[in-house]
């Protein structure tokens, strides 16, 4: 076996130093009834590494690649084009093979990057300080309620048609046991849909906690979101921003600048890539006031005995390993090399590359929503949008989806995939364009509407 | 003594001290490269990027352009390859050396996982594409998820935790939505002292009142004091098997069925199914869920924090509770199960959903590797292999280090050490910062709290004998050290890229981003 370096002579030796005869004599505190008599069954015996590829790699060839085919799908997950070096950086076995840097003196590394990686997700939302990440956008946008909870003593947090469902889906299954209220609403085509702005600043009242309110929305419109801040603020509630496409603050106003309290989201676009859901990256801010009440792990500046500047971990009375059931939360592992790749490629692009990489998303999201717009049978929604953008459709759209993908389109994702069974959205398509998109492509896409709807 | 290394050679330490080395022009020793913050080097219009030119369109953002610099400085590519490689060159890795942390199973990451998961059908693939186009990416989480039922004999199973804390979440709900299905509002977690800290925060995090469980004097839970704290009330049992004292708990079948017989379920941390995997099925102890770290026993990388993934196992009593989505293969076709209504019967009883989309992808392809690889025999010697390695430390260092359980027994896959014996204000922590001056990690420390100045070592399997004897040897010249009241080892590390770092510092007045120097914001 390739990865095991002991040989048969060495376990002979080391058990003659253990005093033991045979390796069952090491298990015998199991007990007898659940000790096997040989190798786990139903399992294959061990294969070679070109066995293995072979038939991992015969299962990625039944997968239809976002790279292979005209591709236009978004919602909470974004193709972007991530620069080489990005990946050269995290297979660098001394970040991909070291560990959480419980030994600062031999962890500079990982925590210079987590550090420069939180001023980068402080700075792009608006916020005094950022934490080293979460899992993933979902779950730190619970995370965020949670924390709102504690910091007001408040119970009720009201959600905005705009939240992605998926999220809203991972809150309400957590609310469910924590006995925290919510309240949701689900997204609308017509109008200005899923900001709807007005109906969250008159349901803020002194028992919200916060509110949660997604920029760009599900739909892909924008908003400014200045007046539900002031709205919360006047309540003693907190406003939680949640951004699932994080490119779009290279162009639109932060979300802190506009005056949330807590801002999440997804890091997934800069650096990581689609890889099927995950893993991904939770991006995590608020303002330092709040900063003992945050989740996770931070890494924070400090120096060393010759007076050397140099990074810890710290704040870790906060956390589980220290507080127990006194924890701001349980997470332990978080999602430190995808944070990596993230910092890796937003130091790449830098402010003007961020800003260009963001004004190029919204050029051709612009041009692409004109041609469709064309297409007999689609209608493209009103209001301000990023880099993606709802289509209405003159039939359901979860069919025209499947029928376009047997043509080798990936045209966007339906509502009806997101939303099963809600009528008023069956016949919305959520269709996104990033620079990875041709202008061929979007041909493609209108001529496979085009046939899906005659 | 074997030699310090296989050759012989040592090197001329001279009286070389930091006190004495002179210094050098650029704050430089070598390849010991120091290096400033992204912020110092990069500037705001310098980039590593080339774009395109963009078509002139009229903007839809409804007057919410950003009209103020963001901060985010950048680097050419040279400079940004350059600038990170040399920050690598700051960590200690298991690429470099035996890395003993307990309780956190640093093997060798193969790099053909690696290769597997960057396959452009797995890496470039969108969670919501139509399934037709995502038959192969299934195909490998229904794979992954068989390989850990059939390893733990145990019917059920939730791919879709994000880690190993995720996991004990997802267990904990399926155990409170098993109650709840059936009227029963329990309330209670019991929890044993030596438990990793995220199982009570866990347990707080779903709901739940901790009450502790006592250890006895072998390191083990006691079932008495388990018994006498079981009623009604207690919704379930978390357990740590082998425990975080690196022993297997021998009564771990008379604990689940006192469990059981009040009606709660048995929750297993699985953080330590190294030492067991391919010998030991926990479904045959009694286990009811138990989350798998694919990051620690299957060999996905730690990455310097993560990402991990933490699929659970459940027995037949929770399996219908486990959460959305999950794969079902019908025939030769795989379905993703993404909607409570959608599917056969059972599923309405899902507790509801976990994470955006359907898990860590990234990590299931790279387990899958690991476990191809090595297959139901190449698993059995894994564990075998762990077990010898950390029975062979144990049994070579407890005539130098206390070793608080070694007349009980063999250990499993960590041996546990206690700072008893130290000189007067010689501690735990400067052994490890001793082992980091000798080219190792220092094993985990203070962990468990059941243990005095706790030192929990985890050799892995994936350590040659060589490598572990430098490590003994190593180990036991720090220990003699500690012993002995050597003076210098309260200045360890001296020889790492930097020295003790205060933490205390830190904490107290916390800096967690960059900032503008003062005297630069004054001159502008």
């Amino acid at each position: 076996m390739r990865y095991l370096p002991l040989q048969p002579e060495d376990r002979q030796a080391m058990l003659g130093v253990i005093g033991a005869n045979s390796i069952d004599d090491l298990f015998v505190d199991v007990p007898a009834a659940a000790r096997l008599s040989g190798t786990v069954p139903g399992l294959p015996m061990h294969a070679t590494e070109l066995q293995v590829e072979r038939q991992l790699g015969a299962l990625a060839r039944m997968n239809q690649a976002a790279g292979d085919q005209p591709f236009f799908l978004g919602a909470g997950s974004y193709k972007h084009h991530v620069p080489a070096s990005v990946d050269h950086i995290i297979q660098r076995g001394e970040f991909l093979t070291s560990y959480t840097p419980y030994q600062p003196e031999i962890a500079q590394g990982t925590l210079q990057a987590l550090f420069e990686f939180q001023t980068q997700v402080a700075r792009l939302y608006g916020c005094e300080v950022a934490n080293a990440s979460m899992y993933d956008g979902s779950t730190a946008c619970w995370e965020a309620i949670v924390m709102a909870r504690r910091i007001t003593r408040r119970g009720k947090a009201i959600l905005s048609g705009g939240l992605h469902p998926h999220y809203v889906s991972v809150c309400e299954t957590m609310a469910k046991f924590t006995g925290d209220t919510l309240e949701t609403a689900l997204p609308k085509l017509d109008g200005t849909g899923e900001m709807e702005m007005a109906r969250l600043i008159a349901a803020v009242d002194t028992e919200t906690s916060c509110v949660v309110v997604q920029n760009p929305g599900i739909l892909g419109r924008i908003a400014d979101l200045s007046e539900l801040a002031e709205a919360c603020q006047a309540k003693g509630a907190l406003l939680i921003a949640v951004v699932t496409e994080p490119v779009s603050l290279g162009l639109i106003k932060s979300p802190g600048e506009m005056g949330a309290d807590i801002v999440v989201g997804e890091g997934q676009s800069i650096g990581v890539g689609l890889q099927f859901g995950g893993p991904y990256v939770g991006l995590f801010a608020c303002a330092e006031k709040h900063v003992r009440q945050m989740p996770g792990r931070l890494a924070g500046e400090t120096v060393d005995a010759d007076g050397q500047r140099g990074f810890v971990l710290t704040l870790s009375t906060r956390e589980q390993h220290i507080r127990r059931e006194k924890a701001t939360s349980n997470i332990c592992t978080n999602s430190g090399l995808c944070a990596l790749a993230f910092t890796v490629h937003m130091t790449l692009l830098g402010e003007k590359g961020l800003r260009d990489l963001a004004a190029l998303n919204h050029a051709l999201a612009v041009q692409a929503a004109d041609r469709l717009a064309k297409v007999p049978g689609v209608a493209v929604m009103d209001g301000a949008f990023f880099n993606e953008f709802t289509l209405t459709l003159s039939k359901e759209a979860r069919p025209v989806v499947r029928a376009m993908a047997e043509k080798g389109v990936l045209g966007g994702v339906s509502l009806g995939r997101l939303y099963p069974g809600v009528e008023h959205l069956e016949r919305g398509l959520v269709v996104c364009v990033t620079e990875t998109s041709t202008e061929e492509d979007v041909e493609a896409l209108a001529g496979a509407l085009e046939e899906a709807l005659a | 003594m074997s030699a310090i290394n296989q050759s012989g050679w040592r090197p001329e330490m001279g009286s070389g001290s930091e006190g004495t080395a002179p210094a050098t022009y650029t704050g430089n020793k070598a390849l010991m490269l120091e290096e400033p913050l992204l912020f110092e080097i990069g500037d705001a219009d310098r980039t590593g990027v080339d774009l395109p030119e963009r078509p002139k369109v009229a903007s839809r953002l409804a007057g919410l352009e950003r009209n103020r610099p963001i901060g985010l400085p950048g680097l050419s590519e040279p400079e940004a390859v350059r600038h990170y490689t040399r920050l690598s060159r700051q960590n200690y890795a298991i690429d470099l050396g035996l890395f003993p942390l307990g309780s956190c199973t640093m093997k060798h990451n193969p790099r053909l996982n690696e290769k597997m998961a960057r396959l452009p059908g797995f890496a470039d693939l969108h969670p919501l594409t139509p399934v037709d186009g995502i038959q192969g990416a299934l195909a490998v989480i229904h794979l992954v998820g068989e390989w850990l039922k059939a390893l733990t004999n145990m019917p059920g199973i939730a791919m879709s935790p994000k880690a190993g804390a995720h996991g004990e979440l997802c267990g904990l709900l399926a155990i409170r939505a098993a109650h709840e299905a059936r009227g029963d509002a329990r309330k209670i977690i019991l929890v044993p002292e030596s438990a990793h800290g995220t199982n009570p925060a866990t347990a707080a995090f779903a709901g739940y009142q901790v009450r502790g469980i006592p250890a006895t004097e072998d390191g083990r839970v006691d079932l008495d004091a388990l018994k006498a704290a079981l009623s009604p009330e207690v919704a379930g049992v978390m357990i740590t098997n082998p425990n975080t004292c690196g022993l297997f708990e021998r009564d771990m079948i008379a604990i689940c069925e006192a469990v059981h017989g009040v009606g709660g379920y048995v929750y297993c941390d699985g953080a330590n199914f190294n030492a067991i995997v391919g010998r030991v099925r926990p479904g045959d102890l009694g286990v009811d869920a138990m989350h798998i770290n694919l990051h620690k026993t299957f060999s996905t990388p730690h990455g310097g924090g993560g990402p991990g993934s933490g699929p659970v196992v459940f027995s037949e009593a929770l399996a219908p509770f486990a959460p959305l989505p999950f794969v079902e293969k019908h025939g030769d076709r795989y379905v993703l199960v993404e909607e409570e209504t959608v599917g056969e019967e059972g599923h309405s009883k899902a507790f509801g959903r976990m994470v955006a989309f359907h898990g860590q992808m990234g990590m299931f392809t790279r387990a899958a590797a690991y476990m191809l690889s090595h297959g139901a025999d190449g698993l059995k010697q894994v564990s075998e292999d762990a077990v010898l390695s950390a029975n062979y430390i144990l049994r070579s260092l407890e005539g130098v280090m206390d070793a608080p359980f070694a007349a009980s027994g063999p250990c499993m896959h960590e041996a546990i050490f206690s700072d008893k014996g130290f000189a007067e204000s010689f501690s735990t922590l400067d052994v490890a910062k001793g082992l980091i001056d000798e080219g190792f990690h220092p094993m985990t420390v203070y962990f468990p709290l059941v243990v005095h100045g706790a030192m929990l070592i985890e050799p892995t399997e994936t350590e040659s004998k060589a490598a572990l004897d430098q490590f003994v040897g190593a180990l036991r010249s720090v220990a003699e050290r500690a012993k002995a009241g050597d003076a210098a080892l309260k200045a360890a590390p001296i020889y790492a890229p930097r020295r003790r770092l205060d933490e205390t510092a830190a904490a107290r007045k916390p800096v967690l981003v960059w900032k503008e120097p003062v005297q630069a914001q004054a001159a502008e």
